[in-house]
């Protein structure tokens, strides 16, 4: 059961329209919770684009797998972001995602699996208990952040659908609405975005579904109403906003590969070692910080992951 | 060519000039207010970086906005902006250059090389600033004088290079959504072009007073 929070608003940031919005979005939302609360279908509501007061997820696991570093503003992370369905610029997101609709949400699993399945959002939140996983994201653009995510083993929801034994990629394809995502009427990418894993990385503890951000449902720039983590990889491997997953025995051709092959990899493991072809990973700005420190391999989940990629030329398969 | 339209006199003119030189500092204040009041978003440094780097762009282009403008207006009095115009969008290139080697890099001189041998957009825009330096530095009168003002002209050429090694800058370090470089680009081709077209039509004039 969830425990609702009022909107911690003070006087002087109920001004701007953004906040007025959001405002009456909570309220909106919080009556629907109240309805879903009635029928027992646990979690319901919208994120909004402005600070905290979003919909609190209960009581939370915490995550062993989750580092002690200092934590981003939750104000940079949600308006401080690349999710081009919105626009490109970092800051489109938070000013056009409120738009976009994640009540009622459905996700398909399909391809080569014994049983394709539909599920909608409130019920993949009932497949596990939510945990708490404080997590670096590290962006092929040099920048990173220390992230509180909220969410489920990306397994959980796998293991629903019994895969056949000829599959060996997951592909995720996230929504393209253009009616309420301006970025998807301009043809910078192939829409819809469509991203992609191994198996075993798909399947790896560390691979979350996030449905929420500090302790909130997921504000929608972020990528709600669930979205991948792979804390490994750049940050564009973790689709956002994902509607549709797909076993398959071909490695998915994802958005970036098929925008710029040369300049994006299939695999996007996080390495100092080998650069975009327009600037150095070795070394990056964790936001907030004013001097860059150095990149971690595997973003520094090397321990856990390396053994994935034993044997694989990562300067090849970048 | 014959003065038409609008010619301001000495006072007049004086405002102008020290109305441009105003406009031309404004993005500055703005940068330093924003930074004070902490507004410049979740990666100042990298909107510093891009705001001292448009600048220097669009300023690039408007001094070589001045003289197809004149052509096109008959405002002769036009080319005595374009030295202030000219400087600030070196200026502007200083401050790009200083906010990539001090806040960007941290004075990291190796990475900072490395940069411009491996990165051909970092290249680009290293070679851009390369060639405003001697343009700065010949901008005085006197040096002017000195050089003679065939030379000087032939020297100052070098800015059609600056202008389009900057825009060949922008354009290669986009990501994906092109809008912005096409823009610039765009913008200096149609100056590039209104040249050719003065040039032509000039030419053809002479011709035919010859003839």
């Amino acid at each position: 059961m969830l425990i609702k929070r009022q909107t911690d608003i003070v006087p002087s940031e109920i001004t701007p329209r953004a906040l007025f919005d959001s405002r009456r979005d909570f309220i909106r939302a919080a009556g629907l919770g109240v309805g879903a609360a009635l029928l027992g279908a646990g979690l319901s509501g919208e994120a909004r684009a402005a600070g905290y007061g979003g919909q609190s997820l209960g009581p939370l696991l915490k995550s062993p797998l989750s580092t002690d570093e200092k934590l981003n503003d939750y104000k940079d992370i949600t308006s401080y972001c690349n999710f081009y369905e919105f626009g490109t610029d970092k800051s489109d997101p938070s000013r056009n995602a409120h738009r976009m609709s994640t009540r009622p949400w459905t996700v398909s699993i399909e391809g080569m699996v014994q049983k394709p399945k539909t599920l909608a959002i409130e019920d993949v939140l009932k497949l596990a208990p939510l945990e708490e996983r404080i997590y670096r994201l590290r962006c092929v653009e040099a920048w990173s952040m220390v992230v509180p995510w909220v969410g489920l083993p990306l397994s959980a929801l796998l293991k629903q659908v019994e895969p056949l034994g000829g599959a060996k990629y997951v592909e995720f394809t996230t929504l393209a609405d253009p009616k309420t995502m301006p970025g998807v009427r301009s043809a910078v990418l192939d829409w819809p975005y469509v991203e992609g894993l191994r198996i075993d990385e798909a399947m790896h503890p560390l691979t979350l579904l996030a449905v929420g951000l500090y302790g909130e449902v997921l504000p929608n720039q972020n990528g709600a109403p669930m979205r991948l983590v792979v804390p490994w990889k750049y940050g564009f491997k973790s689709a956002k906003s994902i509607v549709k997953i797909r076993f398959t025995d071909k490695e998915p051709l994802s958005s970036w590969t098929r925008a710029a092959a040369r300049e994006y990899g299939f695999y996007s493991n996080v390495n100092p070692e080998v650069d975009h072809p327009r600037w150095s990973q070795a070394r990056e700005r964790r936001i907030g910080e004013f001097t860059k420190r150095k990149t971690l391999m595997f973003n520094g989940y090397g321990e856990q992951v390396a053994s994935l990629y034993a044997g694989m030329d990562l300067k090849k398969h970048f | 060519m014959r003065e038409r339209g609008f010619t301001p006199d000495r006072l007049q003119f004086a405002w102008i000039w020290r109305a441009v030189w105003a406009a031309c500092l404004l993005p500055l204040v703005l940068l330093v207010a924003g930074g004070l009041r902490d507004a410049l978003g979740a990666n100042p440094i990298e909107y510093i970086t891009r705001a001292t780097g448009d600048w220097t762009l669009r300023l690039l282009l408007l001094t070589l906005a001045v003289t197809p403008l004149r052509q096109l207006t008959g405002w002769h009095w036009l080319v005595r902006l374009r030295r202030t115009l000219g400087l600030y969008a070196f200026f502007y290139g200083c401050l790009h250059l200083t906010t990539y080697v001090w806040l960007d890099q941290f004075f990291d001189w190796p990475g900072i090389v490395a940069d411009i041998v491996k990165r051909p957009f970092v290249t680009l825009g290293f070679a851009a600033f390369v060639l405003m330096l001697p343009l700065a530095i010949t901008s005085t009168n006197g040096m002017i004088r000195r050089l003679g003002g065939r030379a000087w002209q032939r020297l100052h050429r070098a800015v059609y290079a600056v202008g389009v090694l900057g825009v060949a800058h922008y354009w290669w370090l986009v990501k994906k959504d092109l809008t912005e470089p096409i823009t610039y680009a765009l913008v200096l081709a149609a100056l590039f072009a209104l040249r050719l077209w003065h040039g032509h039509r000039m030419r053809r004039t002479l011709e035919v007073q010859t003839a």
